[in-house]
């Protein structure tokens, strides 16, 4: 990837994992899964009932296995099974080795050789660095950080975003 | 006095490098240098911004940058640890520990905390500012974007 200098957040699109109510408001969240912020966030999040498009943002230096472990998340994928591998990561991240992946895997069923053939392969790895780069380009500078309309907020988000996120997510079910 | 504008030199400076030799002005002529000036050594903001950069240096080097400075007033043992911790070996870091902060006045980014400002310098190789950032606090942190978006605009001119 050559050209990295500003650019727009890249649309949600059919590569991107989103959940949550079809009418809340949308939140797309750069993080990873050994950032114990974005694993707080997560829950904040969850309680406010928004819509959710996770992009993997794994930086090596902080983090040594965030890289492996979005890797492991985009290989659930291939079966069905991203936001599962996801809450799995997210929820016990002293255990991102290996044979915990394996255990993950095989604790929801997945395929688990399957699974470990994918997490390796360069198309894991290709998605997951795709979305690092978008991330570069719209300007994260850290995890988790948080895009709401368009607009970027780096770090753990404050009280006043949440209270924000919190009213949105309350106005789309009246 | 602001962060050192574009045009202008490198102010003369002398920093420690890790092994204790002094890295000065005449260290930058000849190459697109990056001088990432950061508060403090394993403080939370100043890990993420060097671990992001450190993820994307193949990607500076490819857009036109030769090297990348962390500098700061941490002694040389302590930015040593700190860049082992991170496995950030693609940054060497430059200490201005004695007399502390006076590279960073001659840049203009030396903080009244006695720490750098969060600011980042692109120096050409002929040792001119090509472009300057001076974060708006020392918690806000420049993307890496930037760096990008300054090489293709300046780092050429």
């Amino acid at each position: 990837m050559g050209d990295l200098r500003s650019a727009p957040l890249p649309p949600v699109g059919r590569d991107d994992h989103v959940r949550g109510p079809a009418a809340a408001p949308l939140v797309v969240v750069y993080g990873d899964y050994e950032c114990p912020y974005c694993a707080a966030l997560e829950l904040q999040l969850h309680g406010l009932a928004v819509r959710i498009a996770f992009r993997h943002f794994p930086v090596k230096g902080t983090h040594p296995r965030a890289f492996a472990a979005a890797c492991a998340a985009e290989a659930a994928a291939e079966q069905g099974a991203f936001w599962p591998m996801h809450d799995a990561l997210f929820a016990d991240q002293g255990r991102l080795e290996d044979p915990h992946l394996w255990a993950r895997a095989e604790r929801l069923g997945l395929d688990v050789a399957r699974f470990d053939a994918d997490r390796r392969a360069d198309a894991a790895a290709a998605r997951v660095k795709a979305q690092f780069l978008g991330g570069v380009r719209a300007g994260v500078p850290t995890t988790p950080t948080l895009f709401l309309d368009g607009v970027r907020h780096p770090g753990r988000p404050d009280d006043a975003l949440l209270g924000r996120l919190a009213n949105l997510a309350v106005r789309s079910r009246v | 006095m602001g962060i050192v504008e574009p045009g202008r030199p490198a102010p003369d400076f002398s920093l420690a490098r890790h092994e204790g030799k002094p890295f000065t002005r005449a260290g930058l002529e000849g190459r697109t240098t990056f001088l990432v000036f950061y508060p403090n050594a394993f403080s939370p903001v100043c890990t993420d911004q060097l671990s992001v950069y450190h993820e994307v240096l193949d990607e500076l080097r490819e857009a036109g940058m030769d090297v990348m400075y962390g500098v700061s007033c941490d002694s040389t043992w302590s930015q040593q640890a700190f860049r082992e911790q991170l496995g950030i070996d693609g940054i060497e870091m430059l200490s201005d520990w004695e007399p502390k902060g006076a590279a960073c006045r001659a840049f203009g980014v030396l903080h009244p905390a006695g720490m750098p400002e969060r600011a980042i310098v692109l120096v050409g190789p002929d040792a001119v500012v090509r472009w300057s950032h001076l974060a708006a606090s020392p918690g806000d942190l420049p993307g890496a974007n930037l760096l990008f978006d300054a090489l293709a605009s300046h780092a050429r001119t």
